[in-house]
């Protein structure tokens, strides 16, 4: 997570959370074209009871992508999410800076 | 990604060791690798890239898609002189996620609980520099403005790889600063190297806005958006 700004230690806090028995994923940008708020490397780290830590944008795709990441927790699968403002989703949960992001999300087993 | 790799991983950056976090993103299965421990491949020179750069990024390799999570030790921001400037300075620069440590020879002023989560050394600059071994993820400020504490830093730091370094003093401490060095045989360009006076001007006045117009310049410096 070069450039991304580890100061939080988002691994570290998702490492003691599943040493704690708690189910844990893990959502990482991992490529980004045009604007786009978080570089690729940032992370989320979802516990299964809601709460989450750390960014993959500006707030925008967070809803969405922490909706996958619960759902990677329940059922083990690994997921490459794309997000844009002209992707359908964007109804939803799109990104306001014109720009595309991929995101990695699986469960920490 | 497997706790067991997490846990190496955090133990790695704990450590302070540059890996790489290597996934696979179709089959989802990760290894982790120390920088340099691929050798010869197509994703050895990715990840050779990717640490040069400071950039991770998802690249592909025989028709898959790989991403290359890269993990450089932390920034370092090294300060020589443990001044109130200093307290706001370590703080913002925790903030953005460097590695702060803080060298006064001074005893009285290296009380350790001013400066929580800082290393502190009480060495002449030169000693703890030369043990330091600053490289080019570090950055180095002086704010003692006392020539027999700063020039020392300063000897060692012009000659040092560092992607930074600055002075605390005004235009007329600066000057006589300069002066110095060239007398001690140090060349324009090293000389040049000098931020100082120190920080972006913001007009700061309080140690607080000086601190956060030094961390605003080393960021800048970093970044490469200084002129």
């Amino acid at each position: 997570m070069a450039d991304s700004g580890m100061n939080e230690d988002l691994l570290g806090l998702a490492q003691n959370w599943r040493e704690e028995g708690r189910g844990v994923a893990l959502a990482t940008v991992i490529a980004t074209w045009g604007s786009s708020p978080r570089p690729v490397g940032s992370q989320l780290v979802v516990r299964d009871d809601g709460t989450f830590r750390g960014s993959v944008s500006g707030g925008c795709i967070e809803g969405a992508v922490i909706g996958e990441a619960h759902a990677a927790i329940k059922d083990g699968e690994h997921r490459r999410l794309e997000f844009s403002v002209s992707n359908e989703r964007a109804w939803e949960v799109g990104l306001t800076c014109g720009g595309t992001v991929q995101v990695f999300v699986e469960k920490l087993s | 990604m497997k706790l067991d790799t997490l846990k190496a991983l955090n133990a790695a950056r704990g450590a302070k060791r540059a890996v790489a976090l290597i996934t696979d993103l179709e089959s989802g299965e990760e290894r982790l690798l120390a920088w340099g421990e691929e050798k010869d491949t197509d994703l050895a020179r990715h990840i050779d890239e990717a640490f040069a750069a400071d950039r991770s990024a998802t690249v592909d390799i025989d028709g898959r898609s790989v991403f290359i999570n890269v993990f450089n030790p932390p920034l370092r921001l090294i300060v020589v002189g443990a001044v109130h400037i200093a307290e706001p300075l370590a703080r913002y620069a925790a903030i953005v996620g460097y590695d702060v440590t803080i060298i006064d020879p001074r005893r009285a002023y290296t009380e350790a609980e001013r400066f929580p989560g800082v290393t502190l050394l009480g060495d002449w600059p030169d000693d703890a520099l030369a043990t330091l071994a600053p490289d080019h993820r570090t950055a180095v400020v002086t704010l003692t403005h006392d020539p027999k504490i700063d020039d020392p830093a300063l000897h060692f730091a012009l000659r040092a790889p560092v992607f930074y370094v600055g002075c605390l003093g005004s235009r007329k401490t600066h000057g006589k600063r300069v002066d110095r060095l060239a007398a001690e045989g140090f060349t324009p360009e090293e000389i040049a190297r000098i931020h100082g006076p120190v920080g972006l001007d913001i007009g700061a006045r309080t140690p607080q806005e000086i601190a956060l117009s030094i961390m605003a310049e080393v960021v800048a410096a970093h970044r490469g958006k200084l002129p």
